[in-house]
C-alpha cells in the first residue's frame, strides 16, 4: 500500500465534540503522504497522544495555511467550472423544492443542499468513462456527472423524457451515457454495485487485456457505514484491489438518527484502514480540500493502488426528505454549517485570489438560473409515458414474459407493447 | 427409517476427490441418492461399461413397454437394492464398472427420449455435474467476458465441483473465489454485469442466497426497468437447493417460492444432465437475468448427451412421457419420484402424462395447456412447501387458463409447511414420495 494520508489539524476552527482533537504538535507537510498503514507498530492505547501515532489520520487544512499566495490550488478554469457545477446542484435543488411543493413531482425527494463541496469535488476529476454510484440523494451527482438538467428534471416530474424514462424517479438516477450507475433507494444497496463497477474495470485491464483505468466512485451516507454490505465491500474491495473510492459524506443524521447516536466510533475514516486501505478524513464545506484528497484518492485507484475510504465531513441544509419537518436538529448546529456554505466559501476564495470577479461569477449564476428554468419548462412540456411503455423494460429480452396459452410468446402478442397483454 | 417397503440400502460410496486428493465425507452423504422402490421389485439398471447398452436403455425408453421392464445387455446384479452411487468426480469412464458397488439409480433421467441424442449413436455420458461444468466451460471458452463468482469455486473447484478445473484453466480472476458475503458478492456481480461482463453467480447451496435477496430483488430484477432499459443485467445465479439426505432444516430449502414474486426474472430449474448443460448455456446467453436452481440429490445422475453444441430454451417445458389419463407437472427432483410413481400407475393400467416444466417463472402454459386439454386432469408434485410454492402459482394459473378443460380440480401434492427435520424418517414426511402420487392419480382418476 502506497499512501496514506498524512496531517492532523483540526477543522475550520471549530472542534466538534465528536472529532478527535489532536494537538498541533507538527505541521503537515503540504502534500506528501505517509507510507503504507501495515508498516506501523500497533499503537499504545493508554498513552496520552496516541492519537498522533494512529496509522491514518485525518487530512485537514492542506488548503488554509501552507500554500504561498502564488501557488494556488486551481486555475481559474477550473475554479468557474467548479464554481458552475456547485450552483447548478443548488439551483436545481432549490427548483426541486419549489415543483414539489406545486404537486410536480411526488413521492420522497431527497435534496443535496449543502453538500456539493462532495459532488463537486470528486466527480468533477472523472472522466467520462469512470462510474458513479449513488443513494436516493442522487440528483446532483447525476448533474456532476453529465446528465442534463432537463433529463433529471423531467424524470422528477415522471414524464417519457426523463432519463430514465420516467420509470425509475428521484431516487434512480442512471445514465449509461455518463455511466451514473444510479440511484439506489436502499441505503447500501448501491455500494456492491460499485464494487461490481470496480471490477469490470481490473477485469478489462488483466483477463481481456484492454486499456482501461477507469475508476468507480461510491457515494453514500453516515447511515450506511453501519450497514453489513458497506463492510463487506470495503473488504472485497481491499482484497482485490479494486479501483474504487468509497465516499462517505457524513452529514451528522440519518433521517432523525444523529451519527453519534447510532454508531460506536463515529469517526468513519478509521474503519478504512481496519480492512487495509488508507482513510481519510477531510472537510466536506471545503471543495478545494476535496478536490485535493479526491485528486490523490483517483490516482492511486487509476495506479492500481486499491481502493480508498474518503469520509467528508458535511451537512445537509435541508431536511432528510421533502417530507421531513426536521425538527430534531439544533439550530445552532445548522447556522454554524451555514456559515461554512461550501459556495459562499469558494467564491470568496475564487475572488480573493483574483481567479474571478463578481461580474462573471453572477454570468455564471444567471446562465444557471436560465438553465433550470428552462429545465423545468421542457418537463412540463413532455408527455407523461404511455401505456405501451409499461411492459417494455421489465426484461432486456421479452421472452422472459414466457410462452402464453396459444403458443405464442406473450411478447409477440400486440397488446403487449400497447401494454394492455396478459403476462 | 424408510417407509415400510423400502428395500435398499446405500452401497458403496465411491468417495469423491478433491484437487487436492482429500476426500470429502459431507459430499459423499449427498451422493447417497436413494428413492424407495414401489412395491415391485425392480432390476437395478446399470449405466456401465462403453455405455452403449444401458445408454440405448435410456434413451430408446418406450413407455408402453414399461410393464416389462427391459434389461439390459450388461449384467444386471439382481437385488432388490438400489443405490446411487458418487462416481468419482473427474472420469465417468472410469467409474463405470459394472460390479456391485457401482449401480446407479434405474429411474435417473429415463425418457428424455425427444432431447437425447443418444438414439444417434454418438454422444458422451456423464455426471449432471458435469454437465453443468462442460456448459459453463464452453460459454467461457465462447465468451471472455463469462466469469464466475462464489465462495470456493476456483481453488476448491466448487463443492460440488461444478467449477471444478476451471480456477487452473481460466485463472483467479474469472473463477473468484468470494469472502463470505453473499449480499456484498452478488451486487457486485450485479455491478460487473451491468457494466459489461456476464458473471455467473453460485450460491454454494441455494439458502445463502437468503441473504443476497436484497440484492437479487432490488437490483438484479429491477434496475433494469428503473433505470428505463439503459442497463442489462446478464447474470446467472446458480446454485443447489433442495431437500438433501438430512441436511437440516436450513440447507433444505426451496427457494424459488421466495424468488418467484421478483419481477424481472426468469427462474428454471435443471433435472438432468441434458437440460442442465443446455439450460446452463442458455441462461448465460440470456440477456435476463436467469436463476437457476440445481438440486443437491441430482449431481450425480447419468446420462448420454450429444457431443455437438445445443441450449435448451429457456421457457419451454420438458414432455418426459406422454400419455393420456393425467397430466402431471413437476420439476427437479421431483421428476424422479414421479417417474418412479408412473411405472407402478402403468402397472395398474393408467396412463400418465409427465410434463418437467422447468421453466419455473415464467410457465409454459403452451406445453401445459396442451396437455391439460387432452387429458383434462391435473397433479401438480411438487418439492416447494404448500404455501406460496411454485405449485400454488401452477395451480392458478392452470386454473385461470384451462379451467374450461378440466374435469376435476388441479390437485397440487407439496412439501408440508415444516421446517425440514434432520431426523430421517421425518424428513422423508415432509416431502412428496411416490406413493403419495400414486395414491393421487388414483384419486383423480377415479
Amino acid at each position: 500500500m502506497a499512501t496514506a494520508f498524512s496531517a492532523t489539524l483540526p477543522l475550520h476552527g471549530s472542534s466538534q465534540e465528536n472529532r478527535l482533537l489532536l494537538p498541533p504538535t507538527r505541521l503537515p507537510p503540504p502534500s506528501s503522504f505517509l507510507g503504507s498503514t501495515r508498516s506501523l507498530p500497533i499503537r499504545r492505547l493508554n498513552h496520552a497522544h496516541a492519537a498522533r501515532r494512529s496509522p491514518v489520520v485525518a487530512v485537514q487544512e492542506i488548503v488554509k495555511e501552507k500554500k504561498p499566495t502564488n501557488s494556488l490550488l486551481i486555475t481559474k478554469e477550473e475554479g468557474l467550472v467548479l464554481y458552475e457545477d456547485m450552483i447548478l446542484g443548488r439551483s436545481f435543488e432549490d427548483m426541486c423544492a419549489q415543483m414539489y411543493y406545486r404537486g410536480k413531482m411526488f413521492g420522497f425527494v431527497h435534496l443535496y443542499n449543502g453538500q456539493e463541496a462532495v459532488s463537486t469535488g470528486f466527480i468533477k476529476l472523472l472522466t467520462k468513462s469512470d462510474s458513479v454510484v449513488s443513494t436516493y440523494r442522487d440528483h446532483v451527482h447525476a448533474l456532476s456527472k453529465g446528465v442534463s438538467a432537463r433529463a433529471v428534471m423531467s424524470e422528477l416530474f415522471g414524464k417519457v423524457t426523463g432519463c430514465c424514462r420516467g420509470q425509475g424517479g428521484s431516487m434512480h438516477m442512471f445514465s449509461k451515457e455518463h455511466n451514473m450507475l444510479g440511484g439506489f433507494a436502499f441505503i447500501g444497496e448501491g455500494i456492491p454495485v460499485a464494487t461490481g463497477a470496480a471490477f469490470t474495470s481490473k477485469y478489462k485491464r488483466e483477463v481481456l487485456k484492454q486499456d482501461c483505468d477507469d475508476v468507480t466512485v461510491a457515494f453514500f451516507g453516515d447511515g450506511t457505514c453501519n450497514n453489513g454490505q458497506f463492510y463487506e465491500c470495503l473488504n472485497m474491495a481491499a482484497l482485490y484491489k479494486l479501483p474504487i473510492i468509497f465516499v462517505v459524506e457524513n452529514n451528522l443524521w440519518a433521517i432523525g438518527m444523529s451519527h453519534l447516536r447510532s454508531t460506536s466510533d463515529p469517526e468513519i475514516w478509521k474503519k478504512g484502514p481496519a480492512f487495509g486501505m488508507p482513510g481519510v478524513h477531510v472537510d466536506g464545506m471545503d471543495v478545494l480540500k476535496v478536490r485535493e484528497v479526491a485528486k490523490e484518492a483517483v490516482s492511486r485507484a487509476r495506479r492500481g493502488e486499491g481502493p480508498t475510504l474518503v469520509e467528508c465531513e458535511t451537512y445537509r441544509f435541508r431536511g432528510h426528505s421533502l417530507a421531513d419537518p426536521d425538527e430534531l436538529r439544533d439550530a445552532a448546529e445548522k447556522a454554524k454549517y451555514a456559515a461554512r456554505d461550501p459556495i459562499t466559501a469558494l467564491k470568496k476564495y475564487l475572488i480573493e485570489n483574483k481567479l474571478a470577479n463578481e461580474g462573471e461569477l453572477k454570468t455564471i449564476e444567471k446562465k444557471i438560473d436560465d438553465l433550470v428554468e428552462e429545465a423545468v419548462e421542457f418537463a412540463d412540456a413532455s408527455p407523461q409515458p404511455g401505456r405501451s411503455q409499461l411492459l417494455e423494460n421489465v426484461f432486456a429480452d421479452p421472452k422472459g414474459f414466457g410462452i402464453g396459452p396459444d403458443g405464442r410468446y406473450r411478447c409477440e402478442d400486440p397488446k403487449f407493447t400497447e401494454g394492455t397483454a396478459q403476462v | 427409517m424408510l417407509a415400510e417397503d423400502a428395500s435398499f440400502t446405500v452401497t458403496h460410496v465411491h468417495p469423491m476427490r478433491t484437487l487436492d486428493g482429500i476426500t470429502l465425507p459431507h459430499v459423499l452423504r449427498f451422493l447417497r441418492f436413494v428413492t424407495l422402490p414401489g412395491k415391485k421389485k425392480m432390476a437395478a439398471r446399470i449405466h456401465g461399461g462403453a455405455g452403449a447398452g444401458a445408454a440405448t436403455a435410456l434413451s430408446t425408453f418406450n413407455p408402453k413397454k414399461l410393464v416389462a421392464p427391459s434389461r439390459t445387455n450388461l449384467p444386471a446384479a439382481r437385488s432388490s437394492k438400489r443405490c446411487i452411487v458418487a462416481a468419482a468426480g473427474s472420469d465417468a469412464s472410469k467409474s463405470l464398472r459394472v460390479g456391485h458397488s457401482q449401480k446407479l439409480i434405474a429411474n435417473a433421467a429415463v425418457a428424455t427420449k425427444a432431447e437425447t441424442s443418444a438414439t444417434t449413436g454418438t454422444g458422451h455420458e456423464l455426471l449432471l455435474f458435469e454437465a453443468l461444468q462442460e456448459g459453463l466451460e464452453e460459454e467461457m471458452d465462447r465468451d471472455p467476458r463469462v466469469c464466475v463468482m462464489g465462495e470456493d469455486v476456483g481453488h476448491y473447484g466448487g463443492s460440488y465441483k461444478v467449477t471444478k478445473g476451471l480456477a487452473d484453466k481460466f485463472g483467479d480472476l474469472r473463477v473468484l473465489d468470494t469472502p463470505i458475503c453473499e449480499n456484498a458478492f452478488t451486487g457486485m456481480g450485479i455491478g460487473a454485469a451491468m457494466t459489461g461482463l456476464r458473471p455467473v453467480i453460485e450460491g454454494m447451496n441455494m439458502g445463502f442466497l437468503l441473504l443476497a435477496f436484497n440484492q437479487i430483488s432490488n437490483n438484479c430484477g429491477m434496475l433494469h426497468y428503473t433505470s428505463g432499459g439503459q442497463f442489462t443485467i446478464p447474470v446467472v445465479i446458480r446454485g443447489p437447493g433442495g431437500v438433501g439426505r438430512q441436511l437440516g432444516a436450513e440447507h433444505s430449502q426451496r427457494l424459488e417460492s421466495y424468488f418467484q414474486s421478483i419481477p424481472g426474472i426468469q427462474m428454471v430449474a435443471c433435472s438432468t444432465p441434458y437440460n442442465a448443460k443446455g439450460l446452463m448455456k442458455a441462461a448465460i446467453r440470456s440477456e435476463n437475468p436467469v436463476i437457476l436452481f440445481e438440486h443437491v440429490l441430482l449431481y450425480n445422475l447419468k446420462e448420454k448427451i450429444p457431443d455437438e453444441e445445443y441450449i435448451c430454451n429457456l421457457e419451454e417445458a420438458e414432455m418426459v412421457r406422454p400419455g393420456e389419463h393425467i397430466t402431471i407437472l413437476t420439476y427437479s427432483r421431483m421428476r424422479y419420484h414421479v417417474m418412479q410413481a408412473a411405472k407402478t400407475l402403468v402397472n395398474k393400467g393408467y396412463d400418465p402424462e409427465v410434463i418437467d416444466i422447468r421453466s419455473l417463472k415464467p410457465f409454459d402454459l403452451y406445453t401445459i395447456g396442451n396437455s391439460v386439454k387432452k387429458t383434462h386432469r391435473v397433479l401438480i408434485v411438487e418439492e416447494c412447501m404448500r404455501t406460496g410454492g411454485i405449485g400454488a402459482s401452477l395451480t392458478a394459473a392452470i386454473n385461470e387458463n384451462f379451467h374450461d378443460y378440466l374435469d376435476a380440480p388441479v390437485m397440487c401434492l407439496s412439501s408440508q409447511d415444516v421446517p425440514t427435520p434432520y431426523a430421517g424418517t421425518l424428513e422423508e414426511w415432509t416431502v412428496v414420495q411416490p406413493a403419495q402420487i400414486v395414491t393421487a392419480v388414483e384419486q383423480l382418476c377415479q
